[in-house]
Parts: C-alpha cells; sequence; structure tokens
C-alpha cells in the first residue's frame, strides 16, 4: 500500500506494538505528528518539555518492560532530549526516540533549527539512523526496535528529514532483521556455567551481588532459587533494587557508597563474589583494589564489555542472566552455610541501619512510613540526591520493577516526568514519587502533564531547604565551606500545586505523618506532600572518596 | 604493545566517525587508522594500529564489537602477516644534491615521482620501519612536506579475513 513515510512510520508503530509516544511537536516533525493524527491508532502524551517527555518514556518502559517511544521536533526539540536519552542509555533502557530533521537539501547548511543530533547522540545512543532514503524507512524501524530491545538494551534514535517524511513509499515491513554487526549472546558458554557451579558449591562465604540485569531478563524467580540454594547473601546496587524481596532473611540491601555496613562487609570479606547483571561501577566498588580482595568472581552479563572492564574476573559468563542461572541451577545442590550467615547477622546486630528519631521530622522516617503504609508494594520512583539513597536504604521492595530511579547518570529531574510514564503505563498501581526541594524544581513543569492525563501520583517532597547530597559533600571534603547549596527561597509547593488544582500537604512531625498518610494515599487524585525534613540530616553510612568500601564513616 | 586490527565495518555513513570517536571517547590510543573499501561494496576494512596492553585490547575489541556497524574484528599481530604503508616525500633539492637523493631512493627503491626546479618528490612503501628509516635518510635534506597512508595489513597464504571466514585455513 502506498502512502507517505509519516504513515508508514506510524504504522510500523503500530506494528511494533506501540501503544503510546511521548512527545512534543514543532515544525520539522509536523509531517509524523499529521500522520497520527490522521491515523488515530497510538495514544500521545503531550509533556511540557522534551526532557520531560523521554523520561516519560524511560519510565513507562521501565514499568511495562516494552520499548519505550518518544518524539520531537530539530533542533532545540532534539537538544532537550539529550539529558534523557543519555540516562536511558546509562541505565540501559529501551527507547526508540524520533527526532525531526530539516530537509535532506538543508541538512548540513546551519538552516533553521538545525542540529546535528546523530552526530551528538553517537556516544549515548546504542544506535543511531539518519533516514535519507526514503525507502528504508521501515527496515530502520525494524532495526530500532530489534536493536533497542535486545541484547543489552538501550536508546535507539532515528532522525527523519521533514520532505523524506512526506514522499511516498510502499510499506513493505520486514518480519525479520539481518545485522550481520549485531548478535548478542544469550546462552552462557556451558563449560563456564559448570566452572560456576564449581566454584559456588566451593565457596565458603559466597556473596550474590546482583544489579539491573536481573530486573531487565526477568531473573527475579531464579536469583531467590540461587541464592536459597547457596544459602548466600543477597546485596543489590540501586538499578538492581527491588530484585530481592526486602525483607529476605539473606538480603543484605544496598552495596557500595552509601550501602549499608553488612553488605559491604560481607563483600569484602566473602570468598566467592557471584555478580549477575551488574558492572562494578564505581559508586559500588569506591577503592577497587580493596573491593572483594579475597573473592573468586564471577561475572554474568549480557554485555562482554562489562567484563574484565573494572575488575579481574575469574569466570567470565557473556549471555541473559536468566538463561545463564536456568543452566546453572541444576547445577548446584543445596548447601548449609551456618557459620558464613552468623557471621552476617552478627554484623546486621553490630550495625543496623537508623537513624535518631529525634525533634524534627526525619526524611528516613517519612521513608519508612510511606513503605509501611504501602506495604513496600508501590511504585517508588525517586529524583537524585539524600532522598534518593534514603529511599534505596529504607523502602523495602517487595515485587520486582518497582524502583524507577536514575542510576547511571544521576539525573536530577528525572522523578516526576518517571512518575508520568510509570503512571501511563501502570494505570492501577499506586505510584508514588519522592523528590527533593532542588529536583523537583528541574522539571517541575511536567506538574501540567500530570494534571491533563487526570495521573493520580502522590509526590513527597523531602524538602530540607537545599542541595542535601551536595551540602553532604561540602560538609565533609570542604569543611562546611558551604556555598550554592543552601537555597534562600523555597517556593510553598503546596500553594504552587493549588495553581494546578492539586491537593496539598504540608508535615512537620511523625505524628502527621502517621496521621495524613492514609488519606494522602487514597486520594484518587494527585497529591502534593511537602514533607518539610530536618535540614541536618546526612545520608549514613558514607564511604569516603579513595577509600575502601568496609570504611566506611557515620555522619 | 603495538597491535594491528583488521576491522570489516559496513560501509555506511558515520561509520568512521563511529570508530574514531570511540577510541578518543574511551581513552584508546591509535597509532594509525586506514580505510578504505574491499571486494564486497558492502564491506569497508579498516587497519588500525592501537597501543596497549592485553587488558586495553581486550576493551578495544569488546567496544567495537558493541557498535552495531562493526562485523568483525581481527588482531592480526600475532599471526604471519604482509603490512604494507606508502609515504609521500617532497625533499628540498638543489640541482646539485639531486644524485645523492636519488642514490638514497635506490637504496629504499623508492620512486621518483616529481621534479620541481627546487624539489623532488619521492613515492616509497613498505612497513613501518623502511619508512621511517626512509624519512629518517631524507631529513637532512630538508623534507617540505610528507604524507603517509597509515598501515593496511594482510594475513600471508590461505588464512583470511573476510566478512564470511575469518582467518578460516583452508
Ligand atoms: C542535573 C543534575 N545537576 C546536578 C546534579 C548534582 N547533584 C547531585 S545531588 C544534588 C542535590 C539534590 O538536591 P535535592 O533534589 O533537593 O535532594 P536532596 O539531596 O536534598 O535530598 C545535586 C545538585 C545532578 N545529580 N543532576
Amino acid at each position: 500500500m502506498e502512502m507517505t513515510v509519516a504513515q508508514a512510520l506510524i504504522r510500523c508503530l503500530e506494528m511494533e506494538g506501540v501503544e503510546v509516544i511521548f512527545g512534543y511537536p514543532g515544525g520539522a516533525i509536523l509531517p509524523v505528528y499529521d500522520a497520527l493524527c490522521k491515523m488515530g491508532s497510538i495514544k500521545h502524551i503531550l509533556a511540557r518539555h522534551e526532557q520531560g517527555a523521554v523520561h516519560a518514556a524511560d519510565a513507562y518502559s521501565r514499568v511495562t518492560g516494552h520499548v519505550g517511544v518518544v518524539m520531537a521536533t530539530s533542533g532545540p526539540g532534539a537538544t532537550n532530549l539529550v539529558t534523557g536519552i543519555a540516562n536511558a542509555y546509562m541505565d540501559s533502557v529501551p527507547l526508540v526516540v524520533i527526532t525531526g530533521q530539516v530537509p535532506t537539501s538543508q541538512v548540513g547548511t546551519d538552516a533553521f533549527q538545525e542540529v546535528d543530533i546523530t552526530g551528538i547522540t553517537l556516544p549515548i545512543t546504542k544506535h543511531n539512523y539518519l533516514v535519507k532514503d526514503a525507502g528504508k524507512l521501515p527496515t530502520v524501524v525494524k532495526n530500532a526496535f530489534h536493536i533497542a530491545s535486545t541484547g543489552r538494551p538501550g536508546p535507539v534514535l532515528i532522525d527523519l528529514p521533514r520532505d523524506v517524511a512526506t514522499e511516498t513509499i510502499k510499506l513493505d515491513y520486514p518480519d525479520s532483521v539481518s545485522l550481520r554487526g549485531y548478535k548478542p549472546t544469550y546462552k552462557g558458554h556451558p563449560t563456564k556455567v559448570k566452572e560456576a557451579a564449581q566454584m559456588m558449591m566451593k565457596a565458603e562465604r559466597p556473596v550474590i551481588y546482583a544489579g539491573g540485569g536481573i530486573l531487565n531478563s526477568g531473573a527475579t524467580g531464579e536469583l531467590l532459587e540461587l541464592a536459597e540454594m547457596l544459602s548466600a547473601p543477597v546485596t543489590n546496587t540501586l538499578m538492581g533494587l527491588s530484585s530481592f524481596p526486602g525483607d529476605h532473611p539473606l538480603f543484605l540491601g544496598m552495596l557500595g557508597l552509601h550501602g549499608t555496613r553488612y553488605a559491604n562487609l560481607a563483600v569484602t570479606k566473602c570468598d566467592l563474589l557471584i555478580a549477575l547483571g551488574a558492572r562494578f561501577d564505581d559508586r559500588v566498588t569506591s577503592k577497587i583494589s580493596s573491593f572483594a580482595p579475597d573473592a573468586g568472581v564471577v561475572h554474568v552479563d549480557i554485555d562482554p564489555a562489562e567484563i574484565g572492564k573494572n575488575v579481574q574476573v575469574h569466570v567470565p559468563i557473556v549471555g541473559d542472566v536468566r538463561q545463564v542461572l536456568q543452566a546453572l541451577l541444576p547445577n548446584i545442590n543445596k548447601k548449609d552455610r551456618s557459620e558464613w550467615l552468623e557471621q552476617i547477622q552478627n554484623w546486621k546486630e553490630q550495625y543496623p541501619m537508623g537513624y535518631a528519631r529525634d525533634g524534627m521530622l526525619k526524611p528516613q522516617a517519612v521513608i519508612e512510613a510511606i513503605c509501611r503504609h504501602t506495604r513496600g508494594e508501590a511504585v517508588v520512583a525517586t529524583d537524585v540526591g539524600q532522598h534518593q539513597m534514603w529511599v534505596a536504604q529504607f523502602y523495602r521492595f517487595k515485587h520486582p520493577g518497582k524502583l524507577i530511579s536514575s542510576g547511571g547518570l544521576g539525573t536530577m529531574g528525572f522523578g516526576l516526568p518517571a512518575t508520568v510514564g510509570a503512571q501511563v503505563g501502570r494505570p492501577d498501581s499506586l505510584v508514588v514519587l519522592i523528590t527533593g526541594d532542588g529536583s523537583l524544581q528541574m522539571t517541575l513543569q511536567e506538574l501540567a502533564t500530570v494534571v491533563e492525563q487526570k495521573l493520580p501520583i502522590k509526590i513527597f517532597v523531602l524538602n530540607n531547604n537545599c542541595l542535601g547530597m551536595v551540602r553532604q559533600l561540602q560538609e565533609f571534603y570542604c569543611e562546611r565551606r558551604y556555598i550554592a547549596t543552601e537555597f534562600s527561597f523555597v517556593p510553598d509547593f503546596v500553594t504552587m500545586a493549588k495553581a494546578y488544582g492539586i491537593a496539598g500537604y504540608t508535615i512537620k512531625s511523625h505524628s502527621e505523618l502517621d496521621r495524613l498518610l492514609p488519606e494522602i494515599l487514597s486520594n484518587p487524585d494527585a497529591v502534593m506532600v511537602n514533607c518539610l525534613v530536618d535540614p541536618q540530616e546526612n545520608v549514613s553510612p558514607m564511604v569516603m572518596a579513595g577509600q575502601g568500601i568496609d570504611q566506611a564513616i557515620d555522619c | 604493545m603495538r597491535h594491528t586490527l583488521a576491522v570489516l565495518v559496513e560501509n555506511n555513513p558515520g561509520v568512521l566517525a563511529r570508530v574514531a570517536g570511540l577510541f578518543s571517547r574511551r581513552g584508546f590510543n591509535i597509532d594509525s587508522l586506514a580505510v578504505g573499501r574491499t571486494e564486497n561494496p558492502d564491506v569497508s576494512r579498516m587497519t588500525i594500529v592501537v597501543e596497549g596492553d592485553d587488558r586495553i585490547l581486550e576493551q578495544v575489541t569488546k567496544q567495537l564489537h558493541k557498535l552495531i556497524d562493526v562485523i568483525k574484528i581481527s588482531d592480526i599481530s600475532p599471526e604471519e602477516y604482509v603490512d604494507r604503508e606508502l609515504v609521500i616525500i617532497k625533499v628540498h633539492s638543489d640541482p646539485a644534491r639531486r644524485g645523492e637523493i636519488m642514490q638514497v631512493a635506490d637504496i629504499f627503491r623508492a620512486r621518483i615521482v616529481d621534479l620541481g626546479r627546487k624539489t623532488i618528490t619521492l613515492e616509497c612503501t613498505g612497513n613501518n620501519g623502511k619508512i621511517n628509516a626512509f624519512e629518517e635518510s631524507l631529513r637532512p635534506y630538508g623534507i617540505k612536506e610528507l604524507v603517509r597512508t597509515g598501515k593496511i595489513a594482510m594475513l600471508r597464504g590461505l588464512r583470511f579475513t573476510s566478512v564470511n571466514g575469518q582467518k578460516d585455513d583452508d
């Protein structure tokens, strides 16, 4: 059937099963929006800034497991996407990003609203395309979805010049891809899998270090089985949180810079580190030579380049974590490790996660209360800063895939738009945003999207009147010379919410919190909760730069 | 240590930028890079010489593999291979010194490709070492301009690097 490239693009998206596009229109993308309008088959969510659209698509993908689709115009529309694309790239989230481009005859002439977005996004996309040849559009779309969603997922960008979008083609959507340079490995090498199993059986003090790959590959069941079979404690990276039940006795919580002492001690003293879908990020390892110094390392990852990148690995296994664990589990037997588990238990008792519950409202208490009142079952989006670390430390996730947070890039402003995508993707779930007064103000404009789309998200601002995390850094690294971290003006979030027609609460005490939470959480609409928390509170423990993770300090 | 990589890539626009960008972004050092078409018009071949230990080489290779347009990478350094580089050098030459320069050319089996009033232009092919020596020998006469292609290389005998048969033995 003959149609314009723009129409063909929408048809291809339909065939990929796309139900929602997050985006923002403009001149160069006009033909695509027009096709979207005419065909009427895919829902469009209008953000208030392209960064909002891309973060929403990112979170939508995280909660649904589908490829997130985002669309923007050329030039400033495209550059506004950059942070969100980098965010998705760092956290391995599959996105297809469609940008309009100036007509091909003007490409390279510094035309109005022209930027070289394929050039700009080269290092932050898994792949990208500039479509110059109308006939290639269907193959490009097919490839883009395939590349984004297979192997180690990531964003793929398609840049579509305006004149190409209006050309007419015969749509013939390919049903398979042929990319000779792209063949991800899913099955682990059998010899290596056996070797890993042997190491696991021999180890006396194993620790499982589980990252986002567990969630991406859907290996939470296998992870639980492995941990219980081996009697091996499990620690999560930030990206891996919620992949292991937060209330399980084998759970150690998060490791690394702000990890629990018992997780960090367990890793330091273990004789076998089983790394599953994790990448030995510097926020996890800190001083690399002190990281699991006595351990053999088994590393399972879908991305071969992650294996051996930061640490030396004894048994490397390239593959999908779930498939590898399925192959591995029959090779291991139930093993009792009471001595090791006793040691872990002692550490847990000796160094419990806690905070002083004096006077002012404590941010950690807010998170614990939200966790209690949502039974650890809410979808929790965060921004970046202290509040994010407190969520990681104090919200005990019961079910997989419920934490939506910017891990690799640490993008302030991710949170609010992320709730948009999360709630659109999971209309029946309770979606909670835990943010800071700094982060919320970075993408505040998306409040309009929340209202327009009638999304009943619950926003909790842990309002400490400052950029808490950086204030904490200045306290410890700059001898309390505070600069550019304390706000002398913070808007009244409750009054502001009112302007959007959103109910608002201000909470100053623990008793108010417990009294009001049921009402807040059962409100059928969006709610803004301004929590005035102790501005002096620090994230503790903390590993100072250059130290081993067992050298954390209390702060 | 120096490694010579034969990298087969899709002949797509931007592929050179993807490869070169990866090297600079990840802090890998390229000694030389030569690129051109192969017997298959869809495929280009890059010969990349990189400096680094085994760990670096492993990362370079793995990161290159992540590029969708990269089809195949072979480190041919441990094998028997032929490598060549072409250099064109324009040297200052008064008519009085021409003879001397021509003798140097002779020794290196270089060819004279152009003569000017005060210059002489030579071309020479060979491996890296020979080209370096040739350059050094001409330096005293005054090199006006010099251009090198970067190294290209190919495995010897029946072993080959191609899309369908990497380093196949017959
Ligand atoms: C876009 C962006 N800019 C700057 C930073 C650096 N940064 C990290 S945490 C932080 C402070 C966050 O403040 P807030 O959102 O109020 O959260 P808090 O730490 O107070 O909980 C800053 C500025 C960042 N992560 N992202």
